[in-house]
């Protein structure tokens, strides 16, 4: 929790992650690849205030004990949701992945959400691994890469057959927050990783689902607000929203919140530090305190502590069940966090804003 | 002889599709030279290690056309450094081998549609820029409606929005409308204006925002500017 002038905030940080990728855990031949990822996340903590960089060799591996400390102790995080990022073409052990979450979370009972992943082009194997996943865990979320590269495959959509079949074992299991990665990334080739039409086609039918966008698309942040405009259950994920602009560039932060608050409403973002590549402190007490920084935003929808509430811990906690102590609830006024009702703002408001 | 300068100037000319800037003002050009016999060689280097292969061949096929066209350059070698595509990308440029060729299995289409997608998001973000000062001195939407592209002050921002209508063939001389739907060239209406102009401060938003990550990225990977590039 954080209390600053008076308002306490439940803070859920709805996208983090506990990686290996030291050198140890490349695999053999394809080391560049191994190194070349983790150099670019390390290079996008550099967008972060100076005193909170890490040197490379931390960044690569970071202890059990730093994570804790960073995020509960000094981060101001009630409940951490892990999302999975598996790699095992370049990390032998994987980067990310559900074991290596789930076990930490073991040893801490009540901090973490375990999310897991599927992979749909994997078949029944990879439905069962799935199936084990979510009954071994209590994944009540999953993390997906629609761009990842498995053997021939450059990428797949959730428009595909063999997606649906997932989605909708997901749906049975209670899965029912459906994170995907929709923000800057290397593959593929000629297709548009960044392509949001798939999520649009699968919000509408699988309307129990709650999809939650990360990274907003961005650098396709119109497609996406163009998409979730119109799709009740669609989310926008803040994670690289606010650890990759709010310090590094102000006025274009302020400008991206102002288009997401006003296109998709405080009511479905949601924050993510996406430690280890951003410590959730800064952001979180940078985000408590701020606010547009001058007459120029007035056109864009205004922010308050209820906005941040919503944003910083209470729309995450409504999607994933998390309770939250009568301290830090809204009053009645305020709106219901996470509501997919929200997403009618702009048809109403459009018309007569501009 | 030609100097350095006149191919930096071409480079000038080649653009981050997805950016809408030059590869110069983005810092992406680490050198530039010209041999006494007319060997132009530019070396370019992107913010990551992975950014998307797409976009760097079309840049990399970009510059190699541009320098190619400088008076007095006999051959031009374009060196993509530090990509974990630079190999491919390279050699698939200097053969002049096309997108597909240069990949093989791993790509299935060329490159001109998704090129033809950001071209019109640059008409929707650059339609932001020329109107948003015409709106902030007073103007209403509906008087926007109703001008034509010379209507609005001579700026650069007008020019480079007229640039990227003509690349796409769409209207783009003085009496053509100020407002017109990037992908059908049709004049926006005063019903559909709002959410038009909406959609423009959107995608100027993205873009803009988008490149502020760019640059950081960069400079944390490269200290030194690169020729030309914004201080």
């Amino acid at each position: 929790m954080y209390e600053k002038d008076g308002e306490k905030y439940f803070v859920v940080d709805s996208h983090m992650h506990y990686w290996d990728a030291s050198p140890a855990n490349w695999v053999a031949g394809q080391e560049n690849f191994a190194k070349g990822w983790i150099d670019c996340f390390h290079a996008y903590q550099s967008l972060g205030p100076a005193e909170t960089h890490w040197p490379i060799d931390r960044f690569q591996k970071y202890s059990e004990e730093g994570l804790m400390k960073d995020v509960f102790e000094d981060g101001h995080v009630d409940v951490a949701i892990f999302q999975p990022t598996y790699l095992k073409s370049w990390y032998t052990e994987g980067f990310n992945t559900t074991e290596r979450n789930g076990a930490l979370s073991e040893k801490h009972p009540g901090k973490f959400v375990v999310n897991s992943r599927f992979e749909p082009r994997g078949g029944d194997a990879a439905m069962k691994e799935f199936e084990d996943n979510v009954a071994r865990w209590g994944a009540k979320g999953v993390k997906l890469y629609t761009a990842e590269w498995l053997e021939d495959s450059r990428g797949w959509t959730l428009k595909d057959p063999e997606a649906y079949r997932f989605l909708e074992r997901a749906q049975e299991l209670g899965v029912k927050n459906i994170h995907v990665h929709k923000g800057p990334t290397i593959w593929p080739l000629d297709k548009d990783a960044f392509d949001v039409s798939d999520v649009d086609h699968a919000a509408t039918d699988f309307p129990d689902l709650n999809f939650i966008v990360e990274h907003v698309g961005l650098p396709r942040i119109e497609d996406f607000c163009f998409m979730a405009t119109q799709e009740p259950n669609v989310y926008a994920g803040l994670s690289v929203v606010i650890g990759g602009l709010m310090h590094a560039r102000p006025k274009f932060f302020a400008k991206v919140m102002g288009e997401l608050l006003f296109w998709v409403g405080e009511d479905k973002m949601t924050f993510g530090s996406d430690y280890g590549i951003w410590e959730p402190k800064w952001q979180v007490e940078g985000f408590v305190d701020w606010d547009y920084p001058s007459d120029e935003f007035s056109d864009y929808p205004r922010v308050n502590a209820a906005t941040k509430k919503k944003i910083l811990g209470l729309n995450a906690a409504k999607l994933y069940d998390i309770e939250v102590p009568a301290e830090f609830q809204l009053p009645a006024e305020e709106g219901a966090p996470a509501d997919q009702d929200d997403a009618k703002l702009v048809e109403d408001t459009v018309g007569a804003s501009t | 002889m030609t100097d350095a300068a006149c191919v930096l100037a071409a480079l000038d000319t080649v653009r981050d599709p997805e950016l809408d800037e030059p590869v110069t003002s983005l810092g992406f050009v680490a050198s530039c030279t010209v041999s006494t016999d007319g060997v132009a060689d530019v070396h370019l280097r992107l913010p990551t290690y992975f950014c998307a292969p797409n976009f760097a061949f079309l840049m990399v096929a970009d510059a190699y056309e541009a320098v190619s066209g400088v008076a007095g350059v006999r051959r031009t070698e374009i060196v993509l450094e530090d990509h974990f595509a630079s190999a491919a990308i390279n050699s698939g440029v200097a053969a002049r081998s096309g997108f597909v060729a240069s990949f093989g299995a791993l790509a299935d289409a060329e490159l001109d549609g998704l090129r033809v997608d950001f071209i019109r998001k640059a008409v929707l973000a650059g339609t932001d820029r020329v109107c948003r000062p015409l709106l902030a001195a007073g103007r209403t939407g509906e008087e926007l409606a109703g001008l034509s592209l010379g209507d609005a002050p001579p700026s650069p921002d007008r020019e480079r929005l007229r640039a990227r209508r003509a690349e796409l063939g769409l209207p783009a001389d003085d009496s053509s409308p100020l407002l017109i739907d990037p992908g059908s060239g049709e004049a926006v209406g005063v019903a559909a204006l709002p959410l038009h102009l909406r959609k423009a401060r959107l995608t100027r938003v993205g873009a803009e925002a988008n490149s502020g990550i760019c640059r950081g990225m960069l400079r944390d990977r490269y200290p030194t500017l690169g020729l030309g590039e914004d201080s």
